[in-house]
């Protein structure tokens, strides 16, 4: 039993290192497909927007007002825009949404390809002269990596919003002080890195999503499977990604 | 082709001694067939008798474990990749679930196979392709709608439009009219003679409705067993005293 789960994670490991290296060595090789690209960048910001932004939102502001008493005991209430700023653009906001993306995009992208394997759609793309990988995974892929670090940013600015407003419930700070304070402290330091680390977020959530829908088998039942699948690997891989971008950004001292 | 020698070539397809297992099942062992030019071929074999497998190895979705197989004189098992997509141009594949572009419009499915001719196609060119073989089909009315707008037989029929628009030279049936109720059934087969009179093409029908392979069948090759077992015309074959054969004619 822990044999055969244990040789299972080998060959899953074994053939999704080969279909990454696929989409390496195919999607940097013309035919590029630059309007389904683009279509599936509007597809991913279409269908997450809206959920990224209301949730950057509330948690800026749930943080602030939950560190709000601990500052103040502390005597440095003074701090909390500094503080907070660095906890939800190094880390909060990064991993919030991608677990967001994740959930949407992953299961999403995995039912899609699943269901294109199962009714042979996919085959019927390879017999009409495209090359589906290029045109279903490498697009998928490129989309997600493009869209997820753009939606860090965009909840990074809604988030810090949602601080703002936090802040301003238990005092009064007006914008201008509130931006000097939080510039004092935040840096390109904890920009960069968040954002490097989120296009990775983007990587591992496209690269599994279309891995898991691309070997879909066993008909209907498997799509679903595929979708699950897609989500459960996918959010296991976005923190396992956060600890290594953690440990790293440790050993190279990024202050 | 490559060649400028124009001797005609009588076999469009020869497969020979073609075997296909997956793991312990064997699928296909040792079977060949040719389908000359212009022929109905009818490939008759009960479910699960690897009837798909044969036509998706014609088609490269899938490599023989050992034989070759020449589609319009190129072997095909050895073929690179560019070249495979320059020969899928020439062979139409009609899947059994039609396998249409459920995100796409009809319209979007029957210009999909183009795509890789765009650079060299003017929009009024693909328009007035994909009107014509819609009006070949009977269904220019479908063009806006979505296919899960349309019935059975209809999906079957942009499905063939879909595999007509780049006008092939072989067009591969894997079983057009199962799940079609008689009536549809009959207008499918029906279709695809005009598809052969009107496009000359040559085709290999997978089928077991007995309607179907009487109207298209110009020969009929008997796959059981992975093998070819026997060949024939429908009436030679119906003729025939052997048991396994006669079962399919009762
Ligand atoms: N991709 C595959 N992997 C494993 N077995 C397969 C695959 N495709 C077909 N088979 C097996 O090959 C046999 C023939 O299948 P198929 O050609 O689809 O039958 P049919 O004659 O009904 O079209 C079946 O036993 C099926 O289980
Ligand atoms: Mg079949």
């Amino acid at each position: 039993m822990n044999k055969s789960l244990f040789k299972t994670f080998l060959h899953e490991t074994g053939e999704i290192s080969y279909f990454t290296a696929r989409f390496f060595r195919e999607g940097f090789r013309p035919r590029y497909e630059f309007a389904e690209l683009f279509n599936q960048c509007f597809a991913i910001g279409n269908k997450t927007l809206g959920l990224v932004g209301i949730t950057g939102f509330i948690m800026g502001l749930v943080i602030t007002i939950q560190s709000h008493p601990s500052m103040q005991a502390f005597g440095a209430e003074s701090w909390l825009p500094a503080v907070v700023s660095v906890s939800l653009v190094r880390e909060i906001v990064p991993v919030i949404t991608a677990l967001i993306c994740a959930g949407k995009i992953g299961s999403s992208i995995g039912a899609e390809l699943g269901s294109m394997k199962v009714t042979e759609q996919i085959d019927a793309m390879e017999v009409s002269g495209t090359n589906p990988f290029k045109y279903l995974v490498v697009t998928r892929v490129f989309a997600s990596m493009l869209m997820i670090p753009l939606l860090v940013i965009i909840a990074d600015a809604v988030g810090l919003w949602g601080a703002y407003i936090g802040v301003n419930m238990k005092t009064e700070v007006s914008f201008d002080l509130y931006t000097n304070q939080i510039f004092q402290k935040l840096t390109f330091g904890d920009v960069i890195p968040s954002i490097i680390k989120s296009f990775f977020f983007g990587f591992a959530i496209g690269i599994i999503g279309c891995y898991k829908g691309y070997y879909t088998r066993n008909g209907t039942q498997g799509v679903g499977r595929a979708a699950n699948s897609a989500v459960v690997a996918a959010t296991f891989v976005v923190f396992i990604i956060d600890l290594i971008a953690a440990q790293i950004a440790d050993i190279i001292d990024i202050t | 082709m490559s060649d400028d020698n124009t001797q005609i070539k009588e076999d469009a397809i020869v497969v020979s001694h073609v075997h296909k297992s997956f793991g312990e099942n064997v699928v296909l062992r040792d079977f060949s067939l040719s389908l000359k030019e212009g022929e109905n071929l009818v490939v008759l074999g009960k479910s699960g008798s690897g009837k798909s497998v044969l036509i998706k190895c014609i088609i490269g979705l899938m490599q023989p474990d050992k034989g070759s197989i020449c589609v319009l004189g190129d072997e095909i098992t050895t073929m690179e990749q560019t070249k495979l997509d320059e020969m899928r141009v020439r062979v139409g594949f009609l899947f059994q679930s039609n396998a249409l572009y459920d995100s796409m419009t009809v319209r979007e499915n029957l210009e999909f196979p183009l795509r890789r001719h765009w650079a060299k196609t003017s929009r009024e060119e693909v328009d007035r392709l994909v009107m014509e073989v819609l009006e070949h089909v009977g269904l220019a009315e479908a063009i806006d709608m979505m296919p899960e707008e349309l019935s059975g037989g209809m999906r079957k029929r942009i499905a063939l439009a879909r595999t007509l628009i780049l006008k092939p030279k072989i067009i591969l049936y894997d079983e057009p009219t199962t799940g079609l109720d008689p009536i549809t059934g009959k207008g499918i087969s029906q279709l695809m003679l005009n598809v052969q009179a009107k496009y000359n093409t040559s085709s290999i029908i997978i089928s077991h409705d007995m309607n179907c392979v009487k109207m298209t069948a110009n020969r009929i090759v008997m796959l059981i067993d992975g093998k070819c077992y026997a060949t024939g015309t429908y009436d030679e074959l119906m003729k025939s005293g052997d048991k396994r054969i006669k079962d399919f004619f009762d």
